[in-house]
């Protein structure tokens, strides 16, 4: 056993890679002999992954000390160049097609979802403008957040409010994108363009278009790679000085 | 060489982080902003003008597929690190902000879909 785990603690990385590859093994399986195709395995592979953070804390299953490596995988590193990659796949006119609609969306997803969060942020309690925004700049995306509450001087305990609403928000996207994806006509690139930039969360857009329809991810990730940016922006500027001339 | 393409991802990954961080020190947010945007932009417009050159063989381009593919197991590891127990016991507040708003833009989908699509030029 000491030599299995010496062996693993060792090699984190490469025995993530064995363990992701079971986990999708078993989804795929699950998803074609169980449920007929109804729920595509992708999904399933996402809802196990979160299931499986439900072992660990702060890192989710890294925690464990065998599962250390599923943290460099799963990091902002792999996940970025990974993401970066699947630009190869995009066509380059259909984005020409959504640039105006994409832009808009972008700026009305921050607006939309910064003023909205911030009332439901006051209707719950925190009623100081400086509250209020960084729980709502973290309804945009769990950086934001935290982004938002440094640059005005919010206490911690909001600050790790901002980062769970943006945990919740991605983990939603990700198991509601394919549910609600027909309702919403999420079925193009123009829509998944759209859509990215009106929910911004770059992970949870494209695990969500990618439960969806694999083909959406470039477009969706295209878009909502900028949210952030613009969020960390507008909302310890431009959307807190709003807060405080409405007089909060 | 497959490298060819790894490295041509890479470069582009490199420069749009570097693009994002500086936009970032221009407006005073030491943060990467949209990095991973320029980087995308980066290898679409490289992608395509290597092709034009015939510099971009399918070999070369094996090297960008894989890691393109190498996409959805990377979110799967991604979603086991994410700190879900905070997330829901984080307070009612972070899941009521954190749904509503989401299903508020989602509804809104539809809707901005429709702008740049009257103007579309029809296709053959």
């Amino acid at each position: 056993m000491d030599i299995i785990e010496k062996i693993i603690s060792k090699n984190g990385l490469v025995f993530a890679f064995l363990f992701v590859g079971i986990v999708m093994l078993i989804s795929f399986w699950i998803s074609k002999k169980i449920l007929k195709n109804k729920i595509p395995g992708v999904a399933i592979a996402i809802l196990i992954g979160l299931s499986l953070a439900f072992f660990g804390d702060k890192k989710g299953i890294a925690d464990i000390t065998i599962f250390a490596g599923m943290a460099i995988l799963g990091g902002s590193m792999f996940r970025d160049f990974a993401v970066v990659a699947t630009a190869m796949s995009a066509d380059i006119s259909k984005i020409k097609q959504a640039g105006l609609a994409g832009i808009i969306s972008l700026f009305i997803g921050v607006t939309v979802t910064f003023f909205i969060g911030a009332i439901i942020a006051y209707s719950m309690g925190y009623t100081d403008a400086v509250s209020m925004a960084t729980i709502a700049a973290g309804a945009g995306t769990y950086i934001i957040g935290p982004v938002t509450g440094t640059a005005l001087g919010a206490s911690s305990d909001v600050i790790a409010i901002s980062v769970a609403t943006g945990v919740v928000k991605t983990i939603f996207t990700t198991i509601a994108t394919p549910l609600i994806a027909k309702r919403i006509k999420l079925d193009n690139p123009h829509a998944a363009v759209v859509f990215g930039g009106l929910i911004g969360t770059t992970s949870g857009v494209v695990a969500g278009l990618a439960a969806t329809d694999e083909k959406l991810v470039p477009y969706g990730a295209l878009t909502a790679t900028f949210y952030t940016g613009i969020g960390c922006l507008l909302c310890p500027s431009v959307f807190y000085l709003i807060l405080k001339f409405f007089g909060f | 060489m497959k490298i060819y393409g790894v490295a041509l991802l890479a470069a582009c990954f490199l420069l749009g982080k570097f693009l994002g961080n500086l936009l970032g020190k221009l407006i005073n947010i030491n943060n990467d902003i949209g990095g991973v945007g320029f980087a995308m932009i980066l290898l679409m417009a490289s992608s395509i003008y290597l092709r034009k050159k015939g510099w971009l063989i399918p070999e070369t381009e094996k090297g960008v597929w894989f890691w393109s593919a190498m996409y959805i197991p990377i979110i799967v590891a991604m979603a086991a690190t994410l700190n879900v127990k905070a997330a829901v016991s984080g307070g009612f507040v972070a899941v009521v902000a954190g749904i509503v708003t989401t299903v508020i833009c989602m509804l809104l989908v539809p809707f901005l879909s429709k702008i740049g699509r009257n103007n579309e030029i029809p296709k053959t």
